[in-house]
C-alpha cells in the first residue's frame, strides 16, 4: 500500500527493521562499491589503526537503513534527498562458519516534516546497533502522489 | 602530513565516464539488502514510469567516490587514506539513476577547516548523464552528492 501525502501526519511511524551483517555482507559491499578500505574486512589492519575490530562501511549501513523508506514509498525513485552523519561505527564479529549475525542494525522511521508545497514528507530515521546511535539526522525526504 | 589549506576551492573537472550496467544495479540494490523489484526487474521498474530498472538512493556513491579519489589521490593534497574517516554524506536526486545511464562528475571541494591535527573536508559531486555520445555536451543533471571525510592526525 502506497502512502498518499494528504494522509500523512508528522509524527506518523513508517516502521522498523532489522538487518543481521556479517563479515560476507562487508565482502559484497565492498565489491559492488569499489569501497576496498581494509578496514571493512582486515581485523589486523583495523586493530593497527585503532580500530575494535573490522567495522562495517558507513555507507552500508546508510544504504541499507534507506531500504525502510524506499519500501514504504513503493518506488526507490521517490526518496529525492538523503542525509546522514556516520557518529559511531559498527563492529562487525567474526562469526564465519556459523549461522550467527556478527552486528545487527535496528532501524525505525518516522515522518519528521511535511513539505505541503512541495508533496514531500522527510522520514527521519533512527539507527542503532548494540544500543548505540550509529547514525545521526538520517534523513530521507520522499515525493509522493 | 598536514592538508593543503589550499584545496578550498578547487574543482576537478568530469574525467572518464561511468556506465551503467542493469547487473551492477542489481549487485549494489543486493549488497545493501534491498529487495524493491524495480532494482532487479525491468518490468517492475516500467510500471513505475522508469525505463530501465532503478538504482537504490546510495547507488551514486560509486560515482562520487571515484571522483574523490582524484582529491585523495593527487600528491598536492596531502591526504592520508588510511587516515581518513567518513563523517557524513548526502544525496540530492535531481532525476533517479538507471540502467543505461552514461553518468560523469564533476567534484568541487567546498570546504577545508582544520581540526586538532587533521582537517574536515567538504566534497560535492555533481554528477550528469550524458545526453549524446559526445563526453562534453549536452547533459542532464542527475544527483549531487555531498560528502565530509574527516582526516585524523597524529594521535587522533
Amino acid at each position: 500500500m502506497t502512502p498518499t501525502f494528504s494522509e500523512l501526519a508528522v509524527g506518523q511511524d513508517i516502521g522498523s527493521r532489522s538487518i543481521d551483517v556479517t563479515r560476507t555482507d562487508l565482502v559484497k559491499y565492498a565489491g559492488a562499491s569499489g569501497d576496498f578500505n581494509p578496514i571493512h574486512w582486515n581485523e589486523a589492519f583495523a586493530t593497527g589503526v585503532g580500530l575494535p575490530g573490522v567495522i562495517a562501511h558507513g555507507m552500508f549501513t546508510m544504504g541499507s537503513a534507506v531500504q525502510l523508506v524506499t519500501d514504504w514509498a513503493g518506488d526507490p525513485a521517490a526518496v529525492v534527498d538523503f542525509q546522514t552523519r556516520f557518529t559511531k561505527p559498527v563492529p562487525v564479529a567474526d562469526t564465519t562458519g556459523t549461522p550467527d549475525a556478527g552486528a545487527v542494525i535496528e532501524i525505525s522511521g518516522a515522518v519528521g516534516a511535511l513539505d505541503v508545497e512541495a508533496g514531500t514528507a522527510r522520514v527521519d530515521l533512527t539507527v542503532l546497533s548494540a544500543g548505540q546511535k550509529v547514525l545521526m539526522k538520517a534523513q530521507a525526504v520522499v515525493r509522493l502522489a | 602530513m598536514t592538508i593543503n589549506p589550499d584545496l578550498q576551492g578547487r574543482s576537478y573537472p568530469a574525467a572518464e565516464v561511468y556506465d551503467v550496467g542493469r547487473e551492477k544495479i542489481r549487485e549494489f540494490a543486493r549488497a545493501v539488502k534491498a529487495t524493491h523489484p524495480a532494482h532487479f526487474d525491468v518490468e517492475a521498474a516500467a510500471a513505475l514510469g522508469h525505463s530501465d530498472v532503478v538504482a537504490p538512493p546510495t547507488f551514486a556513491i560509486i560515482v562520487a567516490q571515484r571522483a574523490d579519489a582524484q582529491l585523495i589521490e593527487d600528491p598536492d593534497s596531502g591526504i592520508d587514506f588510511s587516515r581518513v574517516v567518513h563523517a557524513d554524506q548526502r544525496f540530492i536526486h535531481h532525476r533517479p539513476i538507471v540502467a543505461g545511464d552514461r553518468l560523469v562528475a564533476e567534484l568541487h571541494v567546498d570546504g577545508v577547516r582544520a581540526m586538532g591535527g587533521g582537517a574536515m573536508i567538504t566534497t560535492r559531486s555533481e554528477i550528469f548523464a550524458l545526453t549524446s555520445g559526445d563526453a562534453n555536451d549536452p547533459r542532464e543533471a542527475v544527483a549531487t552528492a555531498t560528502s565530509s571525510i574527516l582526516v585524523r592526525g597524529e594521535g587522533q
